[in-house]
Order: C-alpha cells, then sequence, then structure tokens
C-alpha cells in the first residue's frame, strides 16, 4: 500500500476542491493507503472546531473524525496560515496538527504520489 | 540520503488571490525540511511562473503601501537569496508585453548570487518531467 500527500489551499463552504480532496483521502484510505493532508492559505477553515451541518454547505468535519479514526490519516494545518485568520489552537479541532509549511515539504518526500490543489 | 525535487509552478496574479504568495512561502519552506527528515534526505524546491503568474515577478511592487503587507517580490528575492532556482516563462511575458527590465531578476541588493531565468515553456516542460512532484498554485 502506498502514502498519498494532498495538499490544499481552497476554502471550506466557499470552493468544493476542498470536499474534492477530502473525499479523494477517504477514497485512498478505503483502499488501504496511508494519506498525510494538509492544509494552507483558507483550507486551514477546515481544522476550526465547532462546524455545523446545514444542507447548503459543505459540511467535512465529520468524515475528518471518521478518517481520523482510521488511524491512516494525518491532517496538519499551517499554523501562520491559521493564526492570520484568528484559529488558534483552543480553536482546532481534535486531532488536527499544526505545523510550518516544511512539514508539507517533508511529507512529500517518502509519499508515492503528491496531489496538491492550490487555488482558491 | 536522498534528494526529492518539487517544482511549484505558480500560475496565479499576485494579490488576488493567496496562492502565488504561497507558492513561494511554501518553495522557500524547503531549505528547513531537513528537521523532519532523516539525516542527508533533503527536498530540494524550483519555483516556475507561468500564465497570469508570471505577473508576480514585476518588480517595484507596492503592496506595502497600498494594502499594508509584505510584497510577492520580498519572497521572490528570498527565493534567489536562497540559490533557488526561479523561471519565468517567455512566451507568457511576450503575450503581456513585459520586458525583462520591468521584472525583478536578481537580490543582489539583499547578498544574492542568483537570477531569475526567462526561459521558453518547453524548458519548463523539461524540468517538470525531471521533478518528482509538481504543486500547481
Amino acid at each position: 500500500m502506498g502514502k498519498l500527500t494532498i495538499g490544499c489551499f481552497s476554502s471550506l463552504v466557499g470552493s468544493l476542491s476542498l470536499d474534492f480532496s477530502v473525499k479523494l483521502a477517504e477514497a485512498a484510505i478505503k483502499k488501504g493507503h496511508t494519506v498525510d493532508y494538509w492544509m494552507s492559505g483558507n483550507a486551514t477553515m477546515l481544522s476550526k472546531k465547532g462546524q455545523k451541518a446545514f444542507k447548503d454547505y459543505s459540511h467535512l468535519a465529520k468524515t475528518v473524525q471518521e478518517l481520523l479514526a482510521t488511524g491512516k490519516f494525518q491532517i496538519t494545518a499551517c499554523e501562520a496560515c491559521a493564526v492570520a485568520r484568528g484559529y488558534h489552537k483552543e480553536d482546532t479541532m481534535e486531532g488536527v496538527q499544526t505545523h510550518s509549511m516544511d512539514w508539507y515539504l517533508a511529507s512529500t518526500f517518502d509519499a508515492d504520489r503528491v496531489l496538491h490543489i492550490g487555488g482558491d | 540520503m536522498a534528494t526529492k525535487k518539487l517544482l511549484f509552478v505558480a500560475r496565479s496574479l499576485p494579490y488576488k488571490t493567496e496562492a502565488s504568495r504561497l507558492a513561494l512561502t511554501h518553495a522557500i519552506s524547503s531549505q528547513s525540511v531537513e528537521i523532519y527528515l532523516k539525516d542527508g534526505d533533503l527536498v530540494e524546491g524550483t519555483i516556475a511562473f507561468i500564465g497570469d503568474g508570471v505577473m508576480n515577478c514585476l518588480k517595484n511592487q507596492q503592496a506595502m503601501k497600498h494594502y499594508g503587507i509584505t510584497s510577492i517580490e520580498g519572497h521572490m528575492k528570498n527565493t534567489l537569496l536562497l540559490d533557488m532556482k526561479v523561471m519565468i516563462c517567455k512566451e507568457d511575458l511576450d503575450r503581456f508585453g513585459i520586458k525583462e527590465d520591468a521584472l525583478l531578476m536578481d537580490a543582489e541588493d539583499i547578498g544574492g548570487e542568483t537570477n531569475a531565468q526567462i526561459v521558453p515553456y518547453s524548458e519548463i516542460q523539461k524540468e517538470m518531467e525531471s521533478v518528482d512532484h509538481l504543486l500547481f498554485c
């Protein structure tokens, strides 16, 4: 089985690119792969705890928690990007890590595939 | 001991979104990635500007004056100061009518010794084919 590293800049709710990348992570894990997931820029919104599910908006928090429970999924937010948006450690969803950008680049080192969604 | 090569391809306009700035800051972070890796392992970042992304390379940006934030130009200078490879697509510059003298090509004022390179797209394509991972921003 392989390792997939996914990086995303796109925001929760404002863009469905984030939904796509989380669903891709879910599909990879179901196939037995491991996934490192990196959030930068507006994507750090996904790290925020207290997200409420409305049918008109994307709701990814539940999926993230389910993926974390598999033990095959690591999810990390860019600390500077998050703090700049007012998402501090105490605002972060359980299981989500925060690091600087070099964590992401280090994750690509032993990744079999890297998928980077660098738009809004 | 191994080196993994990453190419960040910046195709977004500066300041309209954060993407091109993040391309630069992520590429720069390759300089401190060793703390997470085994001794001797490295990640090498390169950056290429294509399409609208070539606008990021214009010099005399006034981001601090107008937006109160650091300029993309400052990040460009940091990449050159760190001797990172910076490529700018010639065809896209021609399309916008941008001449070399309008671009930030070096970081000599802060002690940099590496210059940005204006190259045909075919060279950027070759670089894309030679790296381990491509990251479009």
